[in-house]
Parts: structure tokens; sequence; C-alpha cells
């Protein structure tokens, strides 16, 4: 595959906590229509990637492109604003609202009432889980409807990249499938995606791209059949 | 006009009449007459504090500070123009809706970036701050009286005044919470995070909801200060923060009826207790509001009637 057609580019970024270096310089890049994954061990700077580039944290150094355009150190908001949604770990549901309203929050900077419900409805043939719960309060929803209704919310916005960061954490291996099945198929319907993962099997195996990183730097890269195939890989993520 | 509209207005009117017409025939002497509207006031103060804690997830231990503010400007403004009558109320109420918005808006941009305990004491101490301020106020001013009070604030506060406060402070809150800006801060209290990634301006939201809060606060000062005719920096230090918090927790985080009630109950609670206790234990009576607080709190931990709301209040609301 020839990968010319960068959505988002990231150059050399560094990101600190304090005196501790997350990143320490990563480059990589996601294509039109792609799924690209970014794998690693804990505390390998996967989250801190995603927080970087949705606006929750800054940066130290270093650029990010999407769609041509720098928004290096632009605030989260604005970000979310320009067609980047991001599902942050934990899912983080508006928990005292209902199903209904956090997909409405999701919608939050679509104005046209016509457009949200066309969105809602097509949400809901994907999740029909979600339109069963529609007016319960999200925080009595189990954890893989929580991940469907964070997946559901961001896709409310239309984005034109979806960030995911660990949507398999703490589901049961059907439901894991369920999700991944859903997010193909997200991306199928043209959404760019970067899935960030610790199941390193389940996301070589539905990216196109991916990255390994480890301690803050991008240690190998490849087709996700390249790194499925690897040794190395093998040995530290795919037991063997 | 809706059924339930028609039915608020009636309740909001009648409950106006009844009061009016109790005073006008001396059912009511003038001291229950001064409780009813500090219940009245109390209210628009805690109003404020649930738009900020309750609606917004900001926890805020400095909220008297901006009710003593509203109530020291605006005695300082009506003090000075005594001679033109209401146009000084005026005055004094609008210097002291902008003193307070813009003192809110100045110490709400750096410390709203704290989060919940940090928060806390950061309001703590802007709290502790103008009580002090208050209190060595006659330094620099000395109308203002510093700790021995100032004195002979002319009153203006009558009960329509108070009531049409009232009720402006419940439509105004009302019509905030359920608009697009309430929703955005009811996110913000939700979940901040995922509240910025669906592209809410949070900083924006939590300072307006934080001003917002705050200006009612400085009105019930305003109403405070020409309903007494006297003021003190005690009656506005750090316990009467947390008067009005409590207020607020147990009425339910994100429930106007809940606030109504909490505080005309607590301040009618309070004075009630006045009456029953005999002396020596009278001041016991402040020992059952936190012991309430604390059964509540096990029982239901967002308070009583959190998530609750009056059918008046929620009349008219169709697309929730």
């Amino acid at each position: 595959m020839n990968r010319t057609e960068p959505v988002i580019e990231i150059k050399d970024l560094t990101v600190s906590y304090g005196a501790i270096q997350a990143l320490q310089g990563i480059s990589f890049k996601v294509c039109k229509g792609e799924i690209v994954a970014l794998i690693g061990a804990n505390g390998a700077g996967k989250s801190t990637t995603l927080r970087t580039i949705s606006g929750l944290l800054k940066p130290r150094s270093g650029e990010i492109i999407f769609e041509n355009k720098p928004i290096t150190n632009l605030p989260g908001h604005e970000i979310a604003r320009l067609g980047i949604a991001h599902v942050p770990e934990g899912r983080r549901p508006f928990a005292n609202l209902t199903v209904y309203e956090n997909l409405r929050m999701g919608a939050y900077l679509i104005n046209d009432s016509r457009t949200i419900q066309e969105t809602m409805n097509r949400i809901f043939r994907s999740f029909p889980r979600l339109k069963e719960r529609f007016s319960q309060p999200a925080g009595t929803l189990s954890g893989g409807e929580l991940q469907m209704l964070a997946i559901a919310r961001a896709l409310m916005a239309k984005p034109r990249l979806l960030m995911l960061d660990e949507p398999s954490m703490g589901l049961s291996p059907i439901l894991v499938n369920e999700i991944f099945n859903i997010i193909k198929e997200i991306n199928e319907q043209g959404t760019s995606i970067l899935l960030v993962e610790q199941n390193a099997h389940k996301a070589l195996s539905i990216c196109h791209y991916a990255y390994v990183l480890e301690t803050g730097r991008v240690v190998m890269e490849g087709t996700g059949k390249e790194l499925y195939e690897n040794p190395r890989i093998k040995e530290a993520y795919l037991g063997g | 006009m809706s059924k339930e509209k028609i039915y608020s207005l009636l309740l909001g009117f009648g409950v106006f009449a009844v009061i009016m017409l109790m005073i006008s025939f001396g059912f009511l002497n003038p001291y229950w007459n001064q409780i009813i509207q500090f219940a009245f006031i109390i209210t628009i103060s805690a109003l404020g504090l649930n738009l900020i804690y309750g609606y917004t997830g900001q926890f805020s231990l400095g909220h008297a500070a901006f009710y003593g503010l509203g109530a020291y400007c605006s005695a300082f403004v009506t003090k000075s123009l005594n001679s033109l009558g209401y146009l000084a109320f005026v005055a004094g109420l609008l210097s002291a809706i902008i003193f307070v918005a813009l003192i809110a808006f100045l110490i709400g941009l750096p410390i709203l970036r704290l989060k919940s305990d940090y928060l806390g004491i950061a309001t703590l101490g802007f709290g502790i701050i103008v009580k002090v301020l208050l209190d060595n106020a006659d330094a620099l001013i000395p109308v203002l009286g510093g700790s021995r009070g100032m004195l002979g604030i002319p009153k203006f506060t009558v009960f329509p005044i108070t009531y049409l406060f009232f009720i402006i402070a419940i439509v105004v809150i009302r019509n905030f919470v359920f608009s697009d800006v309430g929703r955005s801060c009811i996110s913000i209290r939700e979940d901040d995070i995922a509240a910025e990634c669906v592209g809410v301006n949070t900083t924006k939201y939590k300072t307006t909801g934080f001003v917002l809060g705050s200006v009612f606060a400085g009105v019930a000062g305003v109403l405070y200060a020409h309903l007494y005719s006297f003021l003190h920096p005690s009656n506005f230090d750090f316990l009467k923060s947390i008067d009005l918090l409590l207020i607020v927790v147990l009425g339910g985080l994100g429930s106007i009826s809940g606030t109504i009630i909490a505080a005309i109950g607590w301040t009618f609670l309070l004075e009630g207790l006045r009456v029953i206790l005999p002396p020596q234990i009278l001041d016991w009576r402040l020992v059952i509001y936190p012991l309430l607080l604390i059964i509540i709190m096990v029982i239901k931990p967002m308070g009583l009637g959190s998530g609750m709301e009056f059918k008046f209040i929620k009349a008219g609301d169709g697309n929730r």
C-alpha cells in the first residue's frame, strides 16, 4: 500500500510530565481510509500520544499536522471542531446523563438537527444495544455498552479521524470481537482511525499499518501482517 | 401558553399575594417579614452556588465572599447617593453586579484550572482574604466600618423587591440550565475531559458558570445589606460559605427545586428552633443541621432532590 495521503502526520513529538519524558520524539502518520494501530506495553506513551493530538496535553516540541494544517498547540475543543474525535481511555461517559443526552453531547458541534437525527439513526443501526438503552443514565450501562456509547458519542460529531484509546480494555473476548468488528465497519464507511491498543493480537489483525512504541519511541513499524509475522513482536506482544 | 406555564404564573402570583396580604393585615410582624425575606435572599445566593457546584461541578468554599462583596459594594454606593432614593438602590445594585462579576472573572480565570479539593482550598483562601479585607476596610474607606460593622445603610429591601429577585433568579437559572450553555456546564460536571473531547470550551463555560453564580450571590448580598441596614464581616465568613454549601448539597446537586426548599426550610428551621428551644441550649440548634447533613450523606449522597424538579420549573421545556 502506498501511504501518500496523510490525514494526520506527527513529526518528532516530545511530551513531558514534569521531569519525566513520556514521548521522546515520535513520528508517524495516518493516511486516508486507514486504520493505524499504535501498540506497546504499559507506559510506552500510547495514551499520551492521543491526549497530545487531541489537545489535552501540550507537547514540548514537535509538530502535529492535520489535513495539511498545523494544530500543534490548539486547545482541545478547537481540535474537536476540526474533525478529530477522541474516545478517551476509560470511556468517560457523562454518567448522570441518559444515553440519548450523551449522544446529543457528542453532536455538540453540529447545529443542524436533521443531520443529528440521521447520524443517530445510523449509529443505532450499528449499535442496536444503545437504542434499547436510549433513556437510561449512562452510569447504569455495562462495560461493553459503555465502550459502544463512547465510540458512538465520538461518531456523532462525524469526525474524519477517530482516535480510540484501548477500546478492548476490560471486555470479554466476545465483546472485544464485537467492538473490533464495529471499528472495521466504521473504517469501511470512510473514517480514518488511529487505534491505541495493548491487545496487539486484535489490533494487528484489523489495522492496515502499525507502529510499535517502547518507552516513548517508535521502535518498529510496518503493515499489520508484517508485524504480525515478525518474530520479535511475536515474542514481546503476541505471547510467543 | 401551555397549561404548565399558566400554573407556574398562578403559583408565583399566589405565593406573592398570600404573603403580601399577610403583611398588610398584620399577620406577619416585622420580625417574621424580615425572616421570610432573608429566606428568599439565601435562596438566591444558594441558587448561584448550585449553578457553580451542582451544575458545573466546580467545588467552591468561597461563595459567601461574593455575597459579602455585593453587599458592601452596593451599601457603599447607596450610602453615598442616599438622597437619590430608589435610584441609589438601582445604582448600588448595578455597581454590585458589575463589581462582583469582575472579581469573579479575575479570580475564576486562574483558579478554575484546579480540580475538586484543590479548587475548594483556593476558593476557601479567597473567602478568607475577602473577610480580612472587609475587617480592615475602614483603614482605606472609613465608611465601610471595618470590624466595627457598617451602619446606617438605607433600607430599600421590601418584600416585593426581594420576591421579584427571587423569581428572576429562578427563571434565569432555569433557562440557563436548560440552554446549550447549561448543557455544556453539565457536561463539564460529568466529565471535563470527555466534554473537551466533544468540543466544549471547558475553560469558557466553567468561567461563565462561576461568574453568573457569583453574581447571584452578589445580588443576594445587595438585598441583604438593604434589608438589615447593617453589615458585619462575620456575616460573610467561611462558615457562611459552608451554610450555603450545606443548603445546596442538602437540596440536591443540580436541582433548582431542591435548593429552594432546602434554603427556605433551613432558614425557618433555625428560626423555628429559636422559638422552641430553651435559651440554655439555643446554640445547639446549629448542631442539628450538620447532623441532618451527615444523615443525608449516608442515605443519599447527591442530596435529597438531586435530578428532580417541580413541574413548574420544567414547564415549557419541550426538547429534552
